[in-house]
């Protein structure tokens, strides 16, 4: 039905796919994979006509087509519900569905939204995807499962050929989940094609039928999803072999580690006893000791970045116990993290962490400014001495420290941020995905950095999706999986060992 | 409201109820206090004084469901009064073809401040302040006194009375509720006034659900100013003259009234209706401070003040509780 | 163009001082007695120190707009707080016949004035423009109701002082606020107040990670620019003898944020420059004495200042500057 051969696609220069095949066939959900960064969202956008086909070719029934804007798309009879649902909270469920598309009454009859009619079909179209609801109350009154499924409503009333569900499931849970596969599976009946893009291994076996992997911006294969177990699945999306491994064989691993490392004197630096955020994360129990690195491992969406949140004061934790030192604590906010001398280094570097149009040396110094209070300054002769310095231990290459930090390289920019954390002196540092869009050697550089301030005794977090980085420095390794700690490995284990933890399926959802 | 809507009492709605309410009470309490507040004709008054009030309130309602703010309101509408004035008096112009070339130049004069905040992305609190500047300082270029009018056709709409029973309405309230119909029919069943909430809710998804936002927004402006250049003409009738010093701080007014009314400052929830109870209660409380003779003018901004702090508060509330 | 003019057109002050250079030469053309000063009395006479006085209420009420707006805040109710400070200040001296006392307790009015803006941004959560127009819209009735709806006159010559003495030679009211403004300036290089407002104003998400605390700095960011309006009100209504409710820093709050964004300081947040803003200051009331000197009435200014808002508007939008880049290259691929 829809057949794109040999896409390619570059932002500035930049490939962001590479030859890529998709083919998409009447009455099935199709499974897009791949990590970050390997291309699914650029070649969703192609197809919806967000981007501009650059090189390859989209031949939907027989006929080339090339969509230059969303509208166009649709109008092919191409749609996509997003992840953060894109209606209007305040208008009624049934002016969503037919916003700017609205049935008007003819000029003799007063002319004008005919609204009952209105009102009328989005009932038909919601039972046909076994809903219920009253269509005349507003949008943001009902849960964002329902929420998606009036998105799904728009979408299929708009053209009902081929439906992009960009990662519907991000924000729903598993009842939710289950209704809106009951209403995936009805649409493949009636002979739609779906697309289906999530990071929930399990559910791609719940529903799909097959299954492309992209990686780094090249097909890596199209299966049948009854053929493509998960270690295969995860080993097609990473790029190397996962070793067949039960889940259950891991877990009694992960306790025995644990025990020994209660074996050192020192008190752990931080531990968590069962710290939860509804929406979040659940049960999180860690413990780092100084001089420890403790990786955390999982997929994009396993609730790496909620820990770090919730450690740092981001978020606010509903349930569940922080201690620093033996003693507890509330982190509120960041502040309170910080003077609980916690650091943290964002994964979203551009919007969360460098303050773009200051300098390196204020960026540096911001954190450990804010922590001494609003009359006290940093002495100049100071602030020049620990700027020069960390610039130096960390290696970071600017011609003029005084320049604005936005026009360093990425790789420069997180070495600011690192140096924004140590000139708190902190004992805690965490750091989400130091090394994301850095090229190898500064990663090589932040690494051998990291690996340098425990030994100094500093104890770590380091969260990242590569999982050889993590094995690299890591004392033990602490893994994610749907947003639940699954277990924790020893520091000398096997990439195969993370992978299988990774990758196993979770006992509750299967096909 | 239907059945369904009932039980679960939609929150939203708890503003507009609350104005309503309170100006159930300001009648109440009037008639109670002083004799003669429930003549017909002190509420046919209400209309009278308050039209030019009303009308660009209605402008400014659509500009704020949309999340955005229109402070050149009472610029544009002394500048129509004063172009009226030396159009049909100096260059004795037909008011027939005066008339709609002001609403057409008001309606531009707004259409221009829309392009320029959705095509270069300008803070409409900016754009508006200079347009504010722009057409007050006009009016001062046309003449720094006061014009007299005195054309048969303005005169004949001055004196024009709509009777209703024993007691009557003026030409400019008849058009401040024809005004309001329009709304009415324009924010509850055109594309256009539906696309405005949608824009006010959630300007991304409006874009990406393919409404035209663009249009929407040079729209909202461009019917803002055409909705001052009415009240400008209105006013024209009513104070028979054109006068830079006309309206002065009536923006502020009809902010005050939208909000009362129940629309929320940030975009996306709000009624036509709910800002005519807002304009009714304004008009209502300089009714009381006449109807009481021992209370000074100056209670009426303070009250107004402190109807917009609580009505902001409560505003606030309702989001915080929403999230 | 030469690196060194280049150097010298990139720098933050360069257009502001160069509008203010341009005005006065305007001036001193139309006008040649435009520059003369004279000492008389004891100090300086002069249009230049004419303007120099004029402008010092403009120039203290942007100076503490410039701080707010930095922030990513506004503030407009600027010109009601002139109201209620300059009815306080006249009723008190007018009642208790003392100057300290009236001074206080005008001052104390618009902290307070300046603290309740600071706490519906902060504590309630409102927008800065919506928290800051129920004052706007309140005051005035506030003012008139300390007033009794007169206009009170002042009969009280150590009053007079404020708005129309000298010191040094010059006039008070501009040493005070060129004294405030140096003060502002020491204190937000002294302390790291001046990095944590930037910080908040470019990147208020990544400030909050960082550890700054927002929020105090925010509530004291609008009671200080309740203070700074209170001080012109204080002058304004010296100046003019008398407190009129109506009309006392009537559209203040709007010259003072063009004030603010002439001098260069982004109204996104962020950037800002309290020099900037205190010749931006000069620049508009020069701009009023131009068009006196011109013999265009007077009220035409606002025209003029509608222009200046329009340009500076623009040049700050990036989709402008892009859209100029394209027409300024498409010329050669179209030919």
């Amino acid at each position: 039905m829809l057949q794109a051969t040999g896409i390619v696609h570059a932002y500035a220069g930049k490939p962001a796919l590479d030859g890529v095949d998709f083919s998409l066939r009447a009455g099935e959900i199709h499974a897009l994979m791949g990590q970050n960064g390997a291309g699914k969202s650029t070649l969703i956008k192609v197809l919806t006509g967000a981007e501009v086909l650059q090189r390859g070719s989209i031949v939907l029934d027989g006929q080339r087509i090339r969509p230059a804007t969303n509208r166009e798309a649709q109008r092919l009879g191409i749609s996509t519900v997003y992840q953060e649902v894109n209606l209007c909270g305040n208008l009624s469920v049934a002016e969503n569905i037919f916003a700017g598309r609205q049935p008007q009454r003819r000029l003799t009859r007063g002319g004008g939204i005919d609204w009952r009619t209105l009102n009328q079909r989005a009932r038909t179209l919601l039972a046909g995807l076994d809903i219920d609801i009253d269509v005349k109350r507003e949008l943001s009154s009902f849960s964002v499962a329902l929420q998606q499924m009036v998105a799904i409503a728009r979408a299929i009333d708009i053209s009902a050929r081929v439906l992009i569900l960009d990662e519907p499931t991000s924000s729903l849970d598993s009842d939710e989940v289950e209704k809106l596969f009951t209403a995936m599976r009805r649409l493949r009946e009636s002979g739609m094609a779906i697309v289906f893009v999530t990071h929930f291994l399990d559910q791609v076996y719940a529903v799909s039928d097959r299954i492309t992997v992209l990686r780094n911006g090249r097909l890596v294969g199209e299966y049948p999803a009854a053929e493509l177990d998960h270690a295969a699945l995860v080993a097609a999306m990473v790029g190397r072999n996962v070793a067949p491994q039960g889940a259950s064989g891991s877990a009694t691993a992960d306790r025995k580690s644990a025990a020994s490392t209660r074996e050192t004197p020192e008190p752990p630096v931080l531990r968590t006893q069962d710290l939860a955020r509804r929406g979040s994360v659940s049960s999180v129990n860690l413990e780092i000791r100084p001089g420890e690195i403790l990786g955390l491992a999982g997929l994009l969406g396993s609730g790496r970045t909620e820990v770090a949140r919730l450690l740092f004061g981001l978020d606010r934790a509903d349930a569940g116990e922080i201690r620093m030192s033996g003693r507890p604590v509330s982190l509120d906010n960041p502040a309170q993290a910080i003077a609980h001398t916690i650091a943290f280094c964002p994964e979203e570097r551009k919007t969360e962490g460098i303050v773009e149009d200051l300098s390196i040396r204020d960026n540096i110094v911001l954190t450990l400014q804010a922590r001494m209070g609003l009359w006290r300054k940093l002495p100049d002769s100071e602030r020049t001495e620990l700027t020069n310095s960390l610039a130096q231990l960390l290696d970071i290459r600017a011609g003029n420290l005084d320049a604005p930090i936005g026009e360093l390289s990425g790789g420069n920019q997180q070495k600011c941020l690192i140096a924004r954390a140590l000139a708190t002196k902190p004992r805690l540092l965490i750091l989400d995905e130091p090394t994301r869009g850095i090229d190898v050697a500064g990663k090589q550089e932040i690494m051998n950095q990291l690996a340098r301030l425990a030994a100094q005794g500093m104890a770590l977090l380091f969260i990242s999706a590569e999982v050889d980085e993590l094995l690299r420095v890591s004392t033990r390794i602490v893994v994610m999986r749907d947003r639940r700690q699954v277990g924790t490995l020893p520091g000398g284990c096997s990439e195969d060992q993370v992978y299988a933890l990774i990758a196993a399926p979770a006992e509750g959802l299967s096909a | 409201m239907s059945a369904s809507a009932l039980p679960a009492f939609d929150r939203r709605l708890v503003p507009l109820s609350a104005t309503m309410l309170l100006f159930c009470a300001m009648v109440v309490f009037g008639a109670l206090a002083y004799d003669g507040f429930l003549a017909p004709q002190v509420f046919l008054n209400l209309a009278i004084d308050n039209a030019f009030l009303l009308i660009a309130a209605i402008g400014m309602t659509f500009v704020i469901l949309t999340g955005g703010i229109d402070l050149s309101v009472g610029s544009v509408l002394a500048l129509t009064t004063m172009s009226a004035a030396a159009l049909v008096e100096h260059a004795q112009m037909s008011p027939l073809l005066v008339i709609p070339l002001l609403l057409v130049g008001g309606a531009a004069f707004g259409a221009l401040q829309g392009f320029l905040i959705h095509r270069y992305r300008l803070q409409p609190f900016i754009v508006t302040l200079a347009g504010m500047f722009v057409a007050r300082g006009l009016c001062y270029l046309i003449d720094t006194e006061s014009i007299p009018v005195r054309d048969p056709l303005f005169v004949t709409f001055a004196e024009m009375r709509i009777p209703l029973g024993a007691s009557s309405l003026s030409f400019g309230a008849a058009i401040a509720i024809v005004t309001v119909a329009a709304a009415l029919w324009v924010a509850h069943a055109t594309r256009f006034g539906r696309t405005v909430y949608a824009i006010g809710g959630n300007a991304r998804s409006a874009a990406l659900m393919g409404l035209p936002v663009g249009g929407t927004l040079v729209g909202v402006y461009a019917l803002s100013g055409f909705c001052a250049a009415l009240a400008g003409l209105t006013m024209t009738v009513y104070m028979l003259s054109g006068y830079s010093l006309h309206a002065v701080g009536l923006e502020l007014d009809a902010i005050a009234a939208v909000v009362i009314g129940g629309t929320l400052l940030t975009g996306g929830v709000g009624y036509v209706a709910g800002t005519v109870v807002g304009v009714l209660i304004l008009g209502i409380i300089q009714t009381l401070v006449i109807f009481d003779g021992t209370l000074s003018s100056w209670w009426t901004r303070i009250v107004v003040g402190l109807l917009l702090f609580l009505f902001c508060v409560a505003q606030r509330l309702i989001e915080g509780r929403a999230k | 163009m030469n690196p060194a003019a280049r150097k010298l057109l990139a720098l933050p002050l360069f257009w502001p001082c160069a509008t203010l250079a341009l005005l006065v030469v305007l001036n001193a053309i139309v006008n040649p007695g435009f520059l003369a000063l004279e000492w008389r009395d004891g100090h300086l006479y002069g249009n230049l120190i004419d303007i120099l006085n004029r402008a010092a209420p403009l120039a203290l009420v942007a100076a503490g707009m410039t701080l707010v707006i930095a922030a990513r805040g506004l503030d407009i109710s600027a010109g009601a707080v002139v109201a209620i400070t300059a009815a306080t200040g006249a009723l008190c001296v007018s009642a208790t016949g003392s100057l300290a006392l009236a001074i206080a307790a005008a001052l104390a009015a618009a902290l307070a004035c300046g603290l309740w803006n600071g706490l519906l941004v902060v504590a309630v959560g409102m927008q800065p423009i919506i928290a800051t127009l129920i004052l706007m819209v309140a005051g005035r009735g506030i003012a008139q109701l300390i007033t009794g709806g007169q206009i009170i006159t002042i009969y009280f010559p150590p009053y007079d002082y404020l708005g129309n003495g000298f010191l040094l030679g010059l006039p008070f009211a501009a040493v005070l606020a060129l004294a405030v403004i140096v003060a502002l300036h020491a204190l937000l290089t002294a302390t790291p107040l001046g990095l944590f407002i930037r910080a908040i104003g470019i990147n208020p998400l990544a400030a909050r990670i960082a550890g700054v605390r927002a929020r105090p700095i925010t509530l004291a960011l609008y009671t200080f620019c309740g203070l700074t309006a209170g001080l012109a009100g204080l002058i304004i209504s010296s100046n003019v003898k008398s407190a009129d409710a109506n009309n006392a820093g009537t559209l203040l709050e709007l010259d003072a944020i063009l004030a603010v964004t002439l001098g260069g300081t982004a109204l996104t947040g962020g950037r800002f420059s309290l020099a900037g803003t205190a010749i931006g200051a000069l620049i508009i009331q020069t701009l009023t004495s131009t068009i006196y000197s011109l013999g265009v009435p007077p009220e035409v200014n606002l025209v003029f200042k509608a222009a200046l808002i329009f340009v500076v508007m623009l040049l700050q939008s990036a989709e402008f500057r892009a859209s100029i880049r394209k027409l300024a290259v498409r010329p050669p691929e179209a030919a």
